[in-house]
């Protein structure tokens, strides 16, 4: 059964200056998509552009609930992990432009992007490919007996690799510091889940391991951030490995490719009615945390962010090409750009 | 000879007793287990078991659980999580129990650990060794017997090595560990029982230099791990005709040595290269295509190639001996070579 119950009492509710921080977080990551999509549309990001418009509570949701310092990886569709985190907002832009200044010198590009200061442990284009990496975070934490919790965040997509089950198989047997975070946003590409999976209440992979799970509202920042308190505390504390299933809705194709031709009107309808942003406004609203004022305050400065961004990264110097092969190793032994990267020469 | 490539090197006083490659290895491990705690070991039967061909032996009795690690079987997983906890500073040993189950793992080793420096700009290293043995030779049929140098020698953003002797074998492997990059350490099931001096514990084999097995004036022979075997004794029957062989071993095929080779190649005019896979884009056929890039002029003969057939690998004795490259295979390769001038 979806918990939805967003009732939270302390020590599980955030305080104010949290549920702002996260609003305020939630707000730039759907303003921040929506420009790049018009900076795509302009032809100044290239490759793919996966967009995580509708998912803003599962992503903020469940990293406000992790301390600054729990490694995360994600999927490709990771512009909000990144900014939750609070990576600079320009760096990320100049990142999805190729440029120098980008937030891995424009190497990776909108699918890899990493912030390792801030444990942000990167965006994978491989679908499932990063949760044993996530595993591996959590071991390094357990063999240096940290007290740190590594969170690996895929979608539903990724439950049908069979990486998964060895990931949460070796979580589970070693006792490892692992939070399992399924984005369920129903659909793989274009292939609904109740098509790709047998049985869609993904949160039941856990069981097989001997692992604890929940399934979330996913619409519910407030909802996910609880599920992965209660994750990360038992992690932390008691080394128990856990799954959290959050359900959720993405607005906009697989990637800004993707005409969306197949997702009926009346489903996408359904859950826009739910918005995460307008429904945690409720909340906020509801109890005084946010008014009309502060509200449109957080708009013009999450506006101020978006268009520096953009400008920044627009004005940033291009990669310079004698930098092609400078980190395929870590001391090169050629100076050739043209590949041979390891050619004594 | 050039002055690059190391002559089979002497023992070194502290480990004068020859020992196995396989010992070798053990060795390279127990030592850089006790000198970085850092590195750990992990695979299926490493510890308990002490590996499928014993390399890991006594390894789990010295280091305890915690650094010797027995997985599930799921290569994909742990060679995974081995890039994620490299990711985080920590330096793993992988052990895959043979090459060919690195084909299900092949996900995290291209995809991931080749790529995350790259891809995100330099912020993270992956300082990963994936050791595994391959080959054929004991009728281990076509799903068992792969030598896939060629598959990761391909892979920018990963360093191969592929030893042919116990001084290689620990001296490499040791460099391997340091090594702040993913290295594919691929071992030979049939050299694990091989004995020759080694290194003692700070005697490293640094990658990209390769090494001289014979010297030799009338044809160069370049041959990758159990092939320096197989391609020294045909370099004695040769010599009983009068035909010097300079047998040359890359030890290592990211970074590869094309100066040595090539230096080699340009004082014999001659080339064969012996390998254990298979022939089409295949090690023997990249490693030519450097040299005629780096010494056509030089050459008065077409560059020759030994390797496997062009088949899965049989069962049934006959057939794969018939199909694994053997010294007469390298004996008809020379004389064709020779036989052009």
């Amino acid at each position: 059964m979806t918990e939805t119950d967003t009732t939270l009492l302390p020590p599980e509710r955030p305080d104010a200056a949290l549920m702002l921080q996260m609003y305020e977080s939630m707000v730039l990551i759907r303003r921040f998509e929506e420009r790049a999509a018009e900076e795509y549309m302009k032809g100044h990001i290239g490759g793919f552009l996966h967009l995580a418009i509708g998912e803003e509570a599962a992503v903020v949701g469940s990293i406000s609930a992790l301390r600054p310092d729990d490694p995360i990886t994600s999927t490709y569709r990771e512009h909000g992990q990144a900014l939750a985190r609070g990576s600079d907002p320009k760096r990320v832009m100049a990142e999805l432009f190729g440029r120098s200044t980008g937030i891995c010198g424009g190497l990776g590009g909108s699918m890899h992007l990493m912030d390792v200061e801030r444990h942000f442990y990167g965006g994978y284009g491989i679908v499932g490919g990063s949760i044993p990496l996530a595993v591996g975070l959590g071991f390094a934490i357990s063999y240096r007996e940290g007290d740190s919790v590594a969170m690996a965040m895929f979608g539903d997509g990724a439950t049908n690799q069979g990486v998964l089950a060895e990931s949460m198989n070796m979580a589970a047997l070693w006792k490892l510091p692992v939070i399992f975070f399924v984005l369920n946003n129903h659909y793989g590409m274009g292939t609904a889940i109740d098509r790709a999976s047998a049985d869609t209440d993904l949160f039941k992979r856990a069981e097989a391991h001997g692992m604890p799970a929940k399934q979330l509202d996913g619409m519910s920042v407030l909802a996910v951030y609880r599920g992965v308190l209660e994750a990360a505390r038992l992690a932390r504390e008691e080394r128990q490995p856990s799954m959290i299933e959050a359900r959720a809705y993405r607005y906009r194709g697989h990637s800004m490719s993707d005409p969306d031709t197949t997702r009926a009107d009346e489903e996408k309808e359904r859950w826009e009615a739910r918005d995460p942003l307008v429904t945690f406004e409720r909340v906020l609203y509801g109890e005084g945390t946010l008014t009309a004022e502060t509200a449109e305050a957080v708009r013009a400065s999450v506006e101020t962010q978006v268009e520096e961004a953009v400008a920044f990264a627009d004005e940033s110097p291009p990669v310079p090409e004698a930098d092609l092969a400078r980190h395929v190793y870590a001391h090169p032994w050629s100076e050739d750009p043209r590949g041979s990267a390891v050619v004594p020469r | 000879m050039s002055t690059k490539a190391a002559s089979a090197p002497a023992a070194s006083p502290g480990a004068a007793k020859p020992v196995s490659y396989r010992e070798a290895l053990t060795q390279a491990m127990r030592e850089e287990m006790q000198r970085d705690p850092s590195v750990f070991l992990m695979g299926e039967d490493v510890g308990r078991y002490e590996g499928a061909f014993k390399v890991t032996r006594g390894l789990l009795r010295e280091f305890g659980e915690r650094r010797v690690v027995d997985t599930p079987i799921s290569e994909a997983g742990f060679v995974g999580l081995g890039i994620g906890a490299a990711m985080a500073g920590l330096r793993p040993i992988v052990e895959l129990m043979t090459v060919n189950f690195s084909i299900v793992a092949m996900d995290q080793i291209v995809n991931n650990a080749a790529k995350v420096r790259y891809m995100f700009g330099g912020q993270v290293a992956c300082p990963l060794v994936v050791r595994m043995p391959g080959g054929a030779g004991h009728q281990l049929a076509a799903q068992h017997s792969h030598s896939l140098e060629a598959w990761f020698a391909h892979i920018p953003g990963l360093k191969v090595a592929a030893p042919a002797t116990p001084f290689d074998a620990k001296g490499l492997l040791k460099a391997a560990i340091r090594d702040d990059d993913p290295v594919i350490f691929l071992e030979s099931e049939g050299l694990y029982a091989k004995k020759g001096p080694v290194g003692g514990p700070d005697e490293l084999v640094p990658f990209g230099r390769a090494a001289a097995r014979r010297a030799g004036s009338d044809c160069t022979i370049v041959a990758i791990s159990r092939m320096v075997w197989i391609t020294l004794s045909a370099a004695e029957e040769l010599a009983k005709e009068g035909i010097e062989c300079e047998v040359i071993d890359p030890r290592t095929l990211r970074p590869l040595d094309i100066e040595t080779l090539a230096a080699s190649v340009r004082r014999t005019s001659r080339a064969v290269i012996v390998e254990e896979g298979w022939p089409e884009c295949g090690v023997g056929a990249n490693l030519a295509a450097r040299l005629y890039e780096e010494c056509f002029d030089d050459l008065d003969a077409p560059i020759a190639r030994v390797s496997s057939a062009d088949v899965p690998m049989p069962y049934a004795k006959n057939l794969e001996m018939a199909a694994l490259p053997q010294p007469a295979d390298v004996v008809a390769a020379v004389r064709r070579t020779l036989g052009a001038r």
